[in-house]
């Protein structure tokens, strides 16, 4: 038994199908594009790199515990490490750092690999996560024991 | 609900909205703005920048909302062939475009000092921008047709395709990685954010929404009579070549 579909519902099945077949479309752009919409790399997808990549690429990780370093001299050159939990790579920058740039701060930081992994960095931005609170809140849940540094999510 | 779709019912009924709305929304932003500005407290890292966050996110928020409107707008009119949905998704595209540029801009002045740069290009920075020319182009469509109904199928089409950005706007930063934070609020295991600063938010999200909905409804009622003129022209044209014709 076959019924007549009212123009309404043709219409409808009309803007179902448009929205199907172009949300299938953008999904299939969007799977493809894959890693290349993300915005940084992290360390151990570097490491997990078979050849260290020519171009100027971006990591983001936290900043390693302990691992900041002002070199002495006239140029103000600082050396630290870039973590994600899993593997870590060495960044050296010449310039001036984000505010927010401490040691357990997420960063995103843009440059080249050099021939020894290192990379040397153009940019380093500060990324901020997403926990908004009054200073001394973070101070009380410090002096608690409840404090739990950004998480490393990258 | 189905009444409103008497243009009569809707207009009686939006006169008297209007002005309440609109008195709703100055309260909040003056209690939103008065809270968040001066009342709540500084960040732990951001300092006095997380106060940016009080006109931009609900601005973004409003973006996203007054899109998905639209959308349903465009469909309800597609399908229905009514005239009052067309004209609310054309109405609420001016306010959109608006909400849009300023969830832009002031993520702009918070990325400077926070990030360290005015604009990445990461995914949710980046179909951001993608919304805000959805809405430009979307507002371009309508006025290069001539033929209202015309336009209104090719606006609602348009439309209907460009809804797919919202659910990629809102999930960019759980799918890729971005220099953009994930949602704070509408998020698992609840808000990440003090409730201290969660109180002015949602009073500033509520005045938005005031503000949106008065806006809104203004713009209906200018569409609906500029249309009502431009069909009362032709008519007058018509009897004056009638008249004039022998």
């Amino acid at each position: 038994m076959t019924r007549q579909m009212t123009r309404q519902q043709t219409r409808a099945a009309l803007i179902a199908a448009v929205l199907g077949v172009a949300a299938l479309a953008t999904g299939l752009v969007l799977t493809a594009l894959g890693n290349s919409v993300a915005y940084f790399y992290t360390p151990s997808q570097l490491v997990a790199l078979a050849a260290p990549p020519k171009n100027i690429i971006r990591l983001g990780g936290l900043v390693a515990a302990g691992s900041v370093a002002f070199r002495s001299g006239e140029r103000s050159i600082v050396d630290f490490v870039v973590e994600d939990g899993r593997a870590t790579t060495k960044v050296s920058f010449e310039g001036v750092l984000p505010d927010l740039f401490r040691e357990g701060q997420g960063v995103v930081v843009q440059g080249r690999v050099e021939p020894d992994g290192r990379l040397s960095a153009l940019e380093v931005l500060a990324k901020h996560d997403e926990t908004y609170m009054p200073r001394e809140v973070a101070e009380a849940l410090k002096e608690q024991g409840v404090w739990r540094e950004p998480s490393p999510k990258p | 609900m189905f009444d409103l779709a008497n243009p009569e019912k809707f207009f009686a009924l939006s006169r008297r909205l209007i002005p309440v709305m609109a008195a709703l929304a100055v309260i909040l932003f003056a209690a939103g703005l008065w809270y968040g500005l001066v009342a709540s407290p500084a960040d732990y890292q951001q300092g006095d920048s997380v106060r940016i966050m009080y006109v931009h996110v609900p601005a973004a928020w409003m973006a996203l909302f007054c899109y998905t409107m639209m959308a349903v707008s465009s469909a309800a009119g597609f399908i229905w062939k009514h005239p009052l949905a067309d004209i609310s998704a054309k109405a609420a595209a001016p306010v959109g475009l608006v909400f849009t540029g300023l969830a832009l801009g002031t993520g702009m002045i918070w990325g400077k000092p926070i990030w360290n740069t005015w604009w990445a290009w990461d995914a949710r920075l980046t179909s951001v921008l993608v919304l805000f020319f959805l809405y430009a182009g979307y507002l371009a469509l309508w006025e290069a047709i001539e033929d209202k109904a015309r336009a209104a199928k090719l606006c609602a089409i348009m439309c209907i395709i460009g809804f797919i950005n919202v659910p990629i706007i809102k999930f960019s930063v759980d799918w890729w990685y971005s220099l953009h934070q994930p949602a704070s609020v509408f998020r698992a295991g609840g808000p990440s954010i003090d409730p201290s600063m969660l109180t002015p938010l949602f009073l500033m999200a509520l005045a938005y929404q005031f503000l949106f909905f008065a806006l809104l409804l203004i713009a209906i009622r200018n569409e609906w009579m500029r249309r009502r003129i431009a069909r009362l022209e032709r008519l007058e044209m018509r009897v004056m070549s009638e008249l004039v014709a022998p």
